[in-house]
């Protein structure tokens, strides 16, 4: 029960619901960027979501599984075909032994997730599957795939699903259609900001600069300027974090953020926006929106009833 | 005036802000930031085994702790109508009720052998030099030091340590290096850092240390943690490689 990569793709590695507790040691979380996706395509899959999917980015990998079993892709269109046909996003697939799955051209979203029912056999470092790749750990030998790389599939008999997940839909006001304005709430030093720069947090259009990754979007606009000069002690910061360090261009931390930071942090992305940012690529905008962190809260316990729906409706093991 | 204000005039060392939908950031005021750290520490050490459900990762800092949380995965009082950030805050609140650092600290003192100068720390006489001081007399200062391990950031296991002697202040390089070696020890304003990987820095390298501050086949994997007591121990160049062997 092995798949072979016959082609690793631009970013392809294994990540799960992220390392937690380990913070205190300098370990960053990691985990998946876009959870919602993730979420799915382990419940099509009938997997628990604290299994990993694989987390391909912009060029997809080309696989070949050896044995039979059950995929899901959720996320980015990203050409997905199994044997040549397309292949439907956001539902359960049979795999017959030898059928290749493949990405072709991006239609929409960068990230694609992957899930193989039963799961891939990986081991957890500090309790997570998450690939760090900065730190080497986690994943298939703490790196993204390469060419050649057999991974193994957990050994757990699977009967042709017939889940499907049009009895699960997020509110819309969870899940915003694409292109919406992200949700912020004011961050730490919020009222350090000059108040134009609280409101080009709005006004203006950012760009996804080229320079993003799994760390940190970084995005390019009107540099937001503070009142005056900030000394700051180094704190702990989070996903979502957006941190505007002396040049005045915000960075938002993301899945493999560092720990702690020491720069000013202007807003924190609301949690149920972070799967949005997450599909945007380099080039495109983005655009802010503020709400209260009551909202943001309201929004993510939403959120998370329909996760655990998602667990509870499904007999996920 | 609400419980929590209540809770929090009685212990005013600390209050409570909130970083997002899914942090709470456990802050002490300016006036009591001199012992704050070791403090800070031990109360995040606290929190951290009362494992509060929904709580997922507590990080001590210099002058504050972050204890972050997944927003849907908090119990809330449905009574009173509270917030995540609010059932957060009641819960760390109560922890915290009768907390003091006086009755709770027997933090560890951990020794780390340090190899000053020569290709270990290539910028000990310049700093030497900046501080008005010996190369000797510096070492004596940094090796004597009564410190503590006062936040873990930047890279797995990599500590932020101090508070040293006033004279031990020399601001960061100029043009940080690249490629800082495993085990370096840098100094800058009063602090120092241990390299736990090769990693780009803009520290003074004093000296290096042959322990492992972070190794996957250990358990735990990082050597230091926040609150730890340290002593800086001078050893030569031949101890340091017999030592790093092991």
């Amino acid at each position: 029960m092995t798949i072979e990569v016959l082609k690793p793709g631009a970013l392809s590695t294994f990540q799960d619901l992220g390392r937690f507790g380990y913070q205190h040691q300098g370990i960053p979380v990691s985990g998946v960027m876009d959870e919602r996706s993730h979420r799915l395509a382990c419940m099509l899959v009938g997997n628990a979501p604290s299994q990993a999917t694989l987390e391909v980015t912009l060029l997809g990998p080309t696989l070949k599984f050896e044995a039979p079993t059950v995929v899901a892709v959720c996320g980015a269109d990203l050409g997905a075909t199994l044997g040549g046909d397309a292949l439907p996003l956001d539902a359960p697939v049979a795999v017959a032994a030898g059928d290749v799955l493949s990405f072709g051209k991006r239609a929409r979203g960068l990230r694609a997730y992957v899930a193989v029912a039963g799961g891939y056999a990986l081991q957890p470092v500090m309790g997570s599957t998450s690939t760090y790749v900065r730190g080497g750990f986690g994943g298939a030998q703490g790196r993204s795939l390469q060419k050649g790389d057999r991974i193994a599939l957990l050994n757990v008999p699977t009967k042709a699903s017939s889940l499907d997940a049009s009895g699960l839909v997020f509110p819309k006001e969870v899940k915003r259609p694409p292109g919406a304005p992200l949700r912020i709430v004011p961050g730490r030093e919020w009222k350090a900001f000059e108040p134009q720069a609280d409101r080009a947090m709005t006004e203006q259009g950012f760009r996804v600069s080229s320079r993003s990754d799994r760390m940190g979007y970084r995005l390019e606009c009107e540099p937001l300027r503070l009142l005056q000069s900030l000394e700051l002690q180094s704190e702990a910061v989070s996903f979502g974090t957006v941190q505007v360090p002396p040049d005045g261009l915000p960075i938002v931390l993301m899945a493999d953020r560092q720990t702690t930071g020491g720069y000013p942090r202007i807003a924190n992305v609301a949690t149920v926006d972070l799967p949005s940012l997450a599909q945007l690529m380099a080039g495109e905008q983005v655009r802010f929106e503020w709400i209260s962190l009551d909202e943001a809260q309201q929004l993510a316990v939403a959120q998370g009833d329909i996760f655990r729906a998602m667990e509870a409706g499904h007999g996920v093991h | 005036m609400t419980r929590l204000e209540a809770l929090a005039e009685k212990e005013p060392r600390w209050r409570m802000a909130s970083s997002g939908d899914n942090c709470l950031v456990l802050e002490t005021p300016s006036v009591a930031r001199g012992a704050s750290s070791r403090w800070l520490a031990v109360a995040a050490t606290a929190l951290r085994k009362a494992r509060i459900p929904g709580v997922t990762d507590i990080v001590s800092a210099m002058t504050t702790v972050g204890i972050h949380y997944r927003p849907e995965s908090i119990q809330c009082l449905a009574t009173i109508r509270e917030t995540p950030y609010q059932a957060v805050a009641r819960q760390v609140s109560e922890l915290l009720q009768g907390f003091r650092t006086s009755n709770s600290v027997s933090t560890r003192l951990v020794e780390i052998p340090v190899c000053y100068g020569g290709e270990h720390g290539p910028d000990l006489e310049s700093v030497a030099e900046t501080c008005g001081l010996s190369s000797r007399a510096l070492i004596e200062l940094h090796a004597g030091a009564d410190v503590e391990v006062q936040m873990i950031g930047f890279a797995p296991g990599h500590p932020y340590i101090g508070t040293f002697d006033e004279r031990l202040a020399p601001p960061r390089r100029a043009q940080p290096r690249t490629a800082v070696p495993i085990g370096s020890i840098g100094l800058a304003n009063r602090q120092s850092v241990i390299y736990p990987f090769i990693l780009p820095g803009g520290w003074n390298l004093i000296g290096r240390t042959p322990l492992m501050l972070f190794d996957l086949a250990r358990d735990p994997v990082c050597l230091l943690e926040a609150g730890d007591r340290i002593r800086f121990v001078p050893i030569s160049a031949g101890q340091f490689e017999a030592m790093r062997g092991k």
